[in-house]
């Protein structure tokens, strides 16, 4: 990765164009009042001038297709190509969302529903939410909707563990719900004695996502789940951990009522620098009717992603579905044996598709995270979940290979050694990329949010 | 692997797991298919989608996408990336937002952009959103009836458990009734949402509204087309307080709804209660300008449920789609989009006007590609007849009215051939 300079505006030379339309017989005519005064700041730039410009910026970004990227409840895998290929078809890429009749999107979505029920163990799903924050919303919707719908109009509290993602309390706030906070016990599981006195008429539900944040299965969930319906709130799962659990564990058997997916996650569709994503949510039988009451986006949701996310469970089939988790869970506790004598590892015990570090001794997790960046790996995830101060959270995905992990984990133990050695080559890490550490406060204090002509 | 792990079985990973939660049955599942299958598959699928010539917009349009987009969007770099937490392996993804914040900037006029929300209508609950956050004590947005009811039916969902209270401004002659918008103005509303160009392709004037609604302490978003930006008065000319919008036009195909991009933009004074990431640009240590996220307090792994929204993934590919797309069309070519659109729009409203079919519900009003025309044919069997020649247009509205649109993708012959299945039906 080279260091590249330039903003596209800054290549710009008044007159150049790399547009190739025909040139008009006819110029618009608008009343002088409802016209833009001056003409927009865009670049005026050659088709070359935009390829070697972005081609070069795209040289200062690292993805999975870069390198080993394992980045703890990202489910960073391999994003095959094919999917690509089927879901850029003219016959997909030109279809109007109003157009009635287009017959293969409708089976799409019908055999996607009916692949995700199976998958989970819920009776369908709504396609509409374009991320797993997205989905988390519109479930949390469906739950306040699901107890209106029986005149119960009280239930407005909901639990969160403290492990839990940050759009979770987010998401439950932004619903009119008033978060509650169960604290994880020193196992780094829901402590079921806690949770019981949380329970109560006005509670709409429970938010959790298993196995959790720490990578640990809540074993005590069909517990939790029955103390949470007995007193008839619901049980929504946070999809973002379903990869521990592909094929061997359905979030429906378990006792979850509403889940969502994040498809750019567990079922490998690419995620495009933060996004396109796609967040189905999923429920069970007795919330079915209310799927078409919640609107949450404009038209069908994020087809394309869906297109590739079929793709990719079309491929695995049936016969191969029921692997992916255990080799995720299996690569995890792989890295996480090979580690633990020389990172912290607060919780020893079998992890599922990841686990979290707390940290090295007598270094700090940035230091660490930025020094991987120089061996050409993405850092872990960190400083994540908040119940340890050096967070180090792992998770490398099926799709890496044996020798893969090896070599990860033989930098980490020398990112080890260097921290004895030779702490200020962590502390000026990194030293190999395109540009070194940026100063965030700078950036905060005096924001520069857009390019202007000098 | 297994023996490191002191285990004899990969079940053995899921000993933690009771035995009545684990599956025990077959998936309903196809079987595995190889790629040659896949392909084929998905070709049949495809298949079986209409391949219409599009002659409606309603928030989604046709416009033409150069070839080096999809080229440069699919580099994997770009493609396979995360969200840019890891600045320094990210500058690619970070620059690419930040010269997207730019051009945002510049076609709305506004000072701040975020990096991308899901779509149009997203966009638009959060603008309603920090109407309220940004006002004291004020819960009550007023909404144009002007906007595209899948904006508003958004809208209204996340109201209802929001809490927010909405009122439907009517409109009049086909565009957002001021006199029922002065009306409704009062101490209680947070926040006007107003359509540059409305569901009927009409381009409204805005003059002087944006001093009533502040008057009244009320903020003033624009939900607007970003394509049509190029050449009609902007959001912030109008006096707009905030941008709202769906960036499909720039160059994004049609794909049966998504992905597309959400767009957002806002005054300086509004920043901080701005929802999404943001990218900022400062210097590494070595002092070489360098791109990072910031002004992060506002979001939710920072502050959880106090944070402005729930946002986390975006739409940044998209983003970039639509970056790539301003810089090829740059300021001319972006005008002419609309120059070639108009030239088709308005051929195609006269020609359909001149079959005796249809009259004009709103004579004498400014639209750019989309209009809509009163029928006084069936209108079933207008469809009918359309869908057999392979054209999708006429969209009904709830006035009665059907919807069209022509972009600079619908040739003369395409238009032709429009008139020719309406000329059948006399």
């Amino acid at each position: 990765m080279k260091y590249y300079d330039k903003l596209i505006f800054e290549l710009s030379k008044e007159g150049r164009s790399a547009c190739t339309l025909p040139l008009p017989d006819r110029k618009l005519e608008l009343p002088e009042t409802l016209r833009r005064s001056s003409k927009a700041v865009l670049p005026q730039v050659s088709e070359a001038d935009v390829v070697r410009h972005y081609t070069n910026l795209s040289q200062m970004n690292f993805g999975v297709d870069t390198g080993f990227y394992p980045l703890g409840s990202c489910t960073m895998k391999y994003n095959p190509k094919i999917n690509e290929e089927v879901a850029s078809l003219p016959g997909f890429r030109d279809v109007h969302p109003l157009q009635p009749g287009a017959k293969g999107y409708e089976q799409l979505y019908e055999e996607m529903d009916k692949a995700l029920a199976s998958i989970t163990g819920m009776a369908h799903f709504t396609f509409l939410p374009c991320a797993g924050a997205h989905g988390e919303l519109t479930g949390l919707m469906l739950m306040r909707s699901y107890h209106e719908s029986r005149g119960d109009f009280k239930r407005k509290r909901i639990i969160v563990p403290d492990s839990a993602h940050g759009t979770n309390p987010a998401s439950a706030a932004l619903c009119g719900l008033e978060v509650v906070v169960v604290k994880s016990g020193e196992n780094g599981l829901v402590d079921v004695e806690s949770l019981k006195p949380l329970l109560g008429d006005d509670l709409a539900g429970i938010m959790l996502t298993n196995p959790n944040t720490l990578g640990l299965f809540e074993r005590d969930i069909k517990a939790i789940a029955e103390l949470v319906h007995s007193c008839g709130g619901l049980l929504y799962y946070d999809g973002a951990n379903m990869n521990a659990l592909m094929g061997v564990v359905r979030p429906g058997d378990m006792g979850f009522d509403i889940l969502h997916l994040n498809l750019h996650k567990t079922f490998s569709t690419p995620h495009g620098g933060g996004g396109p994503g796609s967040g189905p949510v999923g429920v069970c039988n007795k919330l079915v009717s209310l799927l078409p009451t919640v609107r949450t986006s404009a038209f069908h949701g994020n087809a394309g992603v869906i297109l590739k996310a079929y793709a990719y469970i079309l491929m695995l089939g049936k016969e191969n579905i029921a692997k992916l988790g255990k080799l995720a869970c299996l690569n995890a506790n792989y890295i996480k044996e090979e580690l633990k004598d020389c990172y912290k590892l607060p919780i020893d015990t079998v992890c599922k598709h990841e686990f979290v570090f707390d940290g090295l001794e007598g270094a700090n997790t940035l230091d660490v995270a930025k020094r991987l960046l120089d061996y050409g790996y993405h850092a872990p995830t960190i400083y994540f979940p908040l119940l340890f101060h050096q967070a180090i959270m792992i998770e490398p995905t099926e799709t890496e290979s044996k020798e893969t992990l090896d070599d990860f984990i033989a930098v980490m133990r020398k990112i080890a050694c260097e921290a004895k050695e030779n702490p200020e080559l962590l502390h000026s890490a990194p030293h190999n990329t395109p540009v070194s550490r940026p100063d965030e406060t700078l950036a905060a204090r005096q924001p520069v949010l857009k390019w202007q002509s000098q | 692997m297994l023996k490191r792990v002191s285990l004899s079985s990969l079940d053995e990973l899921y000993s933690d797991v009771p035995e009545d939660c684990k599956f025990k049955g077959e998936f309903d599942l196809p079987s595995a298919m190889s790629e040659q299958q896949l392909r084929e598959y998905f070709e049949r699928l495809a298949a079986k989608n209409p391949k219409s010539k599009v002659f409606v917009g309603q928030g989604a349009y046709d416009h033409y996408c150069p070839s080096v987009i999809p080229y440069l969007c699919s580099r994997s770099e770009f493609l396979t990336a995360y969200t840019p937490y890891q600045c320094e392996i990210s500058q690619g993804t970070l620059r690419y937002i930040f010269e997207y914040q730019t051009m945002i900037c510049n076609l709305t006029g506004l000072d701040v952009s975020n990096a991308s929300l899901y779509d149009g209508a997203t966009a638009a609950v959060e603008a309603v959103r920090m109407c309220v956050a940004c006002t004291r004590k004020r819960n009550k947005v007023l909404l144009s009836d002007g906007l595209l009811p899948n904006v508003i039916e958004t809208i209204a969902t996340y109201a209802k458990w929001e809490g927010t209270e909405l009122e439907i401004i009517p409109c009049e002659a086909g565009e957002t009734s001021r006199t029922a918008l002065l009306e409704a103005l009062d101490g209680t509303v947070a926040g006007v949402l107003l359509p540059g160009t409305n569901r009927f392709g009409i381009v409204e004037d805005h003059s002087g509204l944006a001093d009533a609604i502040h008057q009244a302490g009320a903020l003033f978003v624009e939900y607007c087309d970003p394509s049509t930006l190029a050449v009609i008065k902007t959001p912030a000319e109008w006096g707009a307080d905030i941008a709202v919008g769906d960036g499909q036009s720039l160059g994004i195909p049609l794909s049966y709804g998504g992905p597309y991009v959400g767009f957002m933009a806002c005054r300086n004074e509004y920043m901080r209660k701005m929802p999404g990431r943001i990218v900022g640009q400062t210097q590494d240590a070595q002092g070489r300008r360098a791109f990072v996220l910031t002004l992060q307090a506002r979001e939710q792994h920072i502050r959880r449920e106090k944070a402005t929204s729930n946002i986390c993934s975006n739409q940044s590919l998209m983003a970039l789609w639509i970056t790539v797309y301003l810089s090829l069309m740059g300021p001319e070519g972006l005008e002419d989009v609309n120059n070639l659109s108009y030239q088709a729009a308005h051929g195609l409203k006269d020609a359909l006007l001149k079959t005796g079919l249809f009259e004009d519900p709103y004579p004498g009003k400014p639209f750019i590609k989309e209009f809509v025309l009163k029928p006084l044919c069936d209108v079933q069997k207008l469809h009918a007849a359309l869908d057999k020649a392979g054209i999708f247009a006429a969209w009904p509205d709830k006035e009665g009215n059907v919807s069209f649109c022509a972009t600079e993708n619908r040739s003369s012959e395409d238009i032709r051939a429009l008139i020719d299945v309406v000329n059948s039906l006399k």
